[in-house]
């Protein structure tokens, strides 16, 4: 199994939502978070106070998936949340040791 | 604005002893003593509520809008205490002192606890004077009115030593520079015998001599340029001196939390400040409404001009910026509402947005203080300009109204510009060097008592959780 973490554009979030869900992933968990890479930051100014903020906002995806979806998913978050200008993000893998549904108790494959 | 000596005269106004003196021999036709005006009280009672508006909850939200959540409720919190505070110091003897018969300093102790104001065994209300001969305003009404000038006054200082200073050490301050430095200078500014007391020429230099000194003087303050702003701006500068700068300035970011809070505090600041200037003609007349119609159009245009400003200087107009003009514009015509006509409001308001937008920036590098707020900037600065404008745009030659040149026969007339220019930089000087004194003495005193500031984790962790055991938001 692998948990794959996707940072995108926040505005992208639908898109991707809906790239996944048509492959089959059933769930995902959304953070907002703050970052940057290559894309600039931008100024704010409050009276005589000038602050540069780098921090752009972005949104977090994570979804648990079965190892064999792997290329499908990478597939779908790069198309879903492309817009060909810097800023649209990364795609991380890691490999997922275990998963528990919780309510039934069910592991591994059974429970993503 | 004045009242009448304290209550050794049982139900005497000062107008009925006007009409006793002039016609000896009691007639058929003789005046009884005039009563307050319906339309007066209801629009002073009115004004009163609209600046107690103006402290709570207006400049609580403009002031707690530009410091981070975590400081959010300590700033809600020293308004409304210190607001509340300095309501009952006034009620107990801050009027008192402020404007009954004393010297041309301070005033005595005949209205201690308002007694006299109101005589419960006849039913009877004590009257004050307003600017209007035989037109006397409920005395009640106007200890009320002028609580809310105190009161707010000693808010305003809060805004330089937010989001450091201690909340023990904000109460000691506000007693302290209340009594020493709001009163002597509400006194000196606008304490006098009222015009009923003005029945013979040969009585004038007598009464004048009971009045404040800056009164005596002739400045022109109408509703608190020197009193108010200039008092609390200075104030306010000696603080972000004395108590330091916030752990991390200038390092880390400091951007307000909630610039919509800031915005519908100052839109509150704006009509609640037609109570605190049209108010200040003490009646429902055309000097309110001159008051209230600069203070309508100049508050607009310093909107504007600080925008401008902003965009041509800085790249972008911002709503800070915006809310900050329309301050600026409201500070700077406080001393001027009732004192200029509608040219002076267009030029006073225009420069304030422009001479305040730099006082936040340039002169505030130059200072080199962490004037949290910009108190100085805008309220010292503002009420700087609005105060020696006066002196110009009184003249009658640039459309304002005047002023009495004697008060016998209420004769208008104008003071040469420089003249009048000079009497106002005058005020304005004792009041700077006044306010800066106490102000010092008064941190100081705090300081030994209690301490400035809190400790340096609780101002990193905030003020709400440290001082007041509260957060404002649950995120």
């Amino acid at each position: 199994m692998k948990l794959v973490t996707a940072i995108i554009k926040p505005f992208k979030l639908d898109e991707v939502r809906e790239a996944l869900s048509a492959i089959g992933v059933q769930g995902v968990t959304v953070t907002e978070v703050k970052g940057f890479g290559r894309q600039k930051g931008h100024t704010e100014l409050y009276r005589g106070a000038e602050y540069v903020v780098d921090f752009l906002p972005k949104v977090k995806i994570e979804a648990a998936i079965k190892s064999e979806m792997l290329d499908q998913v990478v597939e779908a978050i790069e198309k879903s949340a492309n817009t060909g200008k810097i800023g649209d993000g990364k795609i991380f893998v890691f490999e997922l040791e275990q998963v528990y549904r919780i309510r039934t108790g069910e592991t591994g494959a059974d429970a993503l | 604005m004045a009242q009448d000596k304290a209550a050794e005269a049982p139900a005497a106004t000062a107008a009925a002893a006007a009409t006793a003196a002039a016609a000896p021999a009691a007639t058929a036709t003789a005046t009884p003593a005039p009563t307050p005006n319906k339309g007066d009280t209801a629009w002073m009672l009115t004004s009163t509520a609209l600046v107690l508006l103006m402290s709570v909850p207006a400049l609580a939200l403009f002031y707690g809008g530009l410091v981070r959540s975590k400081n959010m409720l300590s700033v809600l919190m020293q308004v409304f205490v210190t607001f509340s505070l300095i309501t009952v110091l006034w009620c107990i003897y801050g009027y008192s002192l402020a404007f009954t018969e004393g010297n041309s300093i301070i005033g005595g102790l005949d209205r201690l606890f308002l007694k006299g104001t109101f005589d419960a065994a006849k039913g009877e209300f004590s009257m004050a004077a307003t600017f209007s001969k035989g037109t006397p305003m409920y005395e009640m009404v106007f200890v009320a009115f002028q609580a809310t000038f105190a009161a707010i006054t000693c808010c305003l200082i809060l805004g330089s030593v937010v989001e450091r200073m201690k909340f023990s050490a904000v109460l000691i301050f506000m007693v302290i520079w209340f009594t020493f430095s709001y009163l002597p200078l509400a006194h000196m500014v606008w304490f006098w015998m009222g015009p009923d007391a003005y029945t013979d020429p040969k009585l004038v230099d007598e009464l004048n001599a009971k009045a404040g000194m800056l009164w005596q003087w002739g400045a022109l303050d109408f509703a608190g340029g020197t009193v108010v702003h200039i008092n609390a701006g200075v104030a306010g500068l000696v603080g972000a001196f004395v108590v330091g700068k916030r752990v991390g300035y200038g390092k880390e970011a400091m951007s307000p939390h909630s610039l919509t809070m800031t915005m519908v505090g100052a839109a509150m600041l704006w009509f609640g400040w037609f109570g605190f200037n049209a108010g200040s003609a003490l009646e429902a007349n055309g000097a309110a409404s001159l008051a209230f119609m600069n203070t309508f159009l100049a508050t607009a245009c310093a909107v504007l001009t600080w925008i401008f400003g902003e965009w041509i200087f800085k790249g972008k107009p911002s709503m800070l910026g915006a809310a900050s003009g329309a301050v600026a514009g409201l500070v700077a015509i406080t001393p001027a509402a009732g004192n200029v006509g509608i040219p002076g409001a267009f030029v006073i308001g225009s420069l304030a947005g422009l001479v305040c937008l730099w006082g936040v920036n340039g002169l505030k590098k130059m200072l080199g203080a962490d004037d949290a707020l910009d108190v100085f900037g805008v309220h010292a600065l503002g009420g700087i300009l609005g105060a020696l404008l006066t002196g110009i745009f009184n003249n009658q030659d640039l459309g304002g109204p005047g002023l009495v040149t004697d008060w016998v026969t209420v004769k208008v007339g104008s003071n040469p510009i420089m003249d009048q220019v000079l009497i106002q930089a005058k005020a304005v000087g004792v009041t700077v060097i006044w306010t800066a004194v106490v102000a010092y003495i008064a941190f100081k005193i705090a300081d030994v008592i209690v301490g400035l500031r809190v400790a340096e984790e609780a101002e990193r962790e905030g003020l709400d959780l440290n001082e007041h055991g509260e957060a404002a938001y649950h995120m």
